[in-house]
């Protein structure tokens, strides 16, 4: 097991997913996977298929159209998967929190592992961030295999 | 003939056993190398030269999610006949029969991909018809050339004869070169299934395979690269170290070709192709016949 969890944080292949976001957040992680950065170095592609991907890289807000596309792709994604909340709305539903159609963060519809905040973060930030939730892939594993194992259906808590 | 033991058939094993061990391994490292020099030639540091083997284990200790029940049976033959084509190679064997095992091993992707419901594995299962269907007829007349030089379809024929077929066979050799990006799919002609995401046929016929699935057509891939540089070195095998130079010479090549060109379409493949790969074929051809 090993081997397969030092492969798992060192080729997290990730799927980005605009939420009701304004943009600005997506243009940074769109800066964050370009040569001027790299992030290819850590092993990190974007595959654009939520069957081939380990991350899911959500940007702004939820609402009540987009709760659903979210959960589906979150579910077509295999374990051990890991949710990256980016900027300030997919933190809390940020200045469109307050919205009548908006259900705050991601984290009201899929489990969010951890949040990058900024308005937008600066790439920077973003692989930080992203970096530091690979660390997280054990615990996903370990519960992957118990929950297999039909010993406990609780996810990760992290 | 490599002796091991005094048994022949033991030797064979052993021969098999290496191939198959070794060739995976020596196929990713390649893999590593080219998105290293890819990334350098993007103006990028790149991934370490491990990286595809990170991301075969990784994809092996996924979940398991199959869309139906026969996706798998067909990702398996996709492997095992490639297994069996590289055997085949390194045991020196019928080269007729290892491009149809080749094509078995394509056709099975196919099937595969053919077999879910979703329209971006549909197409590009269709693109990748279109690719066998522009670098078979060049595959098997570059057999036919080697028979017509060596004699024999054996490998071992190609091995035994005194020089090397580069020197009666360049425009084979040209056509090979040219449907090896075909069959690598590689930039110009990466429209089945793309290895960069984010295009319009998303994965193209890898769409709907996840985990291990993936991760062994992964494996194939290795090993279709290993056969097609093997068959490459066969064009120049006296001495074989030669051939071997000359092989990862075509993948640097490659390489370089895939970062510099822009995916065309297909129907421009099938006309470039039979124009140029079959064409360049029947001229060696004839020109031997001509010889003769």
């Amino acid at each position: 097991m090993g081997l397969i969890n030092t492969s798992r944080t060192k080729s997290p292949w990730i799927i980005h997913v605009n939420c009701t976001a304004c943009n600005g957040c997506d243009i940074e992680v769109v800066a964050a996977l370009t040569p001027m950065f790299d992030v290819e170095r850590f092993g990190i592609l974007n595959v654009g298929n939520p069957k081939h991907a380990d991350v899911m890289v959500v940007t702004g807000s939820v609402n009540m159209k987009t709760a659903k596309v979210l959960k589906n792709i979150y579910d077509q994604m295999p374990e051990p998967k890991l949710v990256l909340a980016v900027g300030a709305c997919a933190g809390t539903g940020g200045i469109f929190a307050e919205c009548y159609n908006v259900l705050g963060g991601p984290d009201k519809v899929i489990p969010v592992d951890a949040w990058v905040p900024g308005c937008p973060p600066r790439p920077e930030a973003i692989i930080d961030g992203a970096v530091a939730a690979l660390g997280l892939f054990e615990a996903k594993a370990k519960a992957m295999k118990e929950k297999a194992a039909g010993k406990a259906a609780e996810p990760a808590k992290v | 003939m490599i002796t091991i033991t005094n048994n022949p058939i033991i030797d064979n094993v052993i021969i098999a056993v290496i191939a198959l061990i070794g060739a995976p391994i020596i196929g990713g490292l390649l893999f590593g190398i080219d998105r290293r020099i890819t990334a350098r030639l993007q103006n990028r540091f790149g991934p370490p030269i491990l990286q595809p083997f990170y991301d075969f284990f990784k994809l092996l200790g996924k979940e398991d999610i199959a869309v139906n029940q026969t996706q798998k049976v067909y990702v398996l033959a996709h492997l095992f006949f490639a297994m069996a084509a590289l055997v085949m190679l390194a045991l020196k064997q019928d080269l007729l029969m290892l491009i149809f095992l080749l094509a078995f091993s394509a056709v099975a992707l196919v099937m595969g991909a053919m077999s879910v419901r979703s329209p971006y594995s549909k197409i590009g299962a269709q693109r990748e018809i279109m690719c066998m269907l522009a670098y078979e007829p060049v595959l098997i007349l570059m057999v036919f050339g080697i028979y017509k030089v060596t004699g024999s379809f054996m490998v071992d024929g190609v091995l035994n004869h005194p020089t090397p077929l580069l020197y009666t066979l360049p425009l084979i050799f040209f056509a090979l070169l040219y449907v090896l990006t075909i069959k690598l799919r590689k930039s110009p002609f990466d429209f089945s299934t793309s290895h960069h995401g984010h295009q319009e046929l998303i994965k193209g016929m890898t769409t709907e395979f996840s985990g291990s699935q993936l991760a062994l057509i992964e494996l194939t891939h290795w090993y279709d690269l290993m056969i097609l540089l093997g068959i490459i070195a066969l064009f120049f095998a006296q001495p074989l170290w030669v051939g071997i130079l000359i092989a990862l010479g075509a993948y640097v090549l490659e390489m370089i070709i895939d970062n510099i060109c822009a995916r065309v379409t297909w129907p421009w493949m099938i006309k470039a192709t039979w124009l140029i790969g079959v064409g360049a074929s029947l001229v060696n051809i004839i020109w031997l016949y001509v010889r003769a």
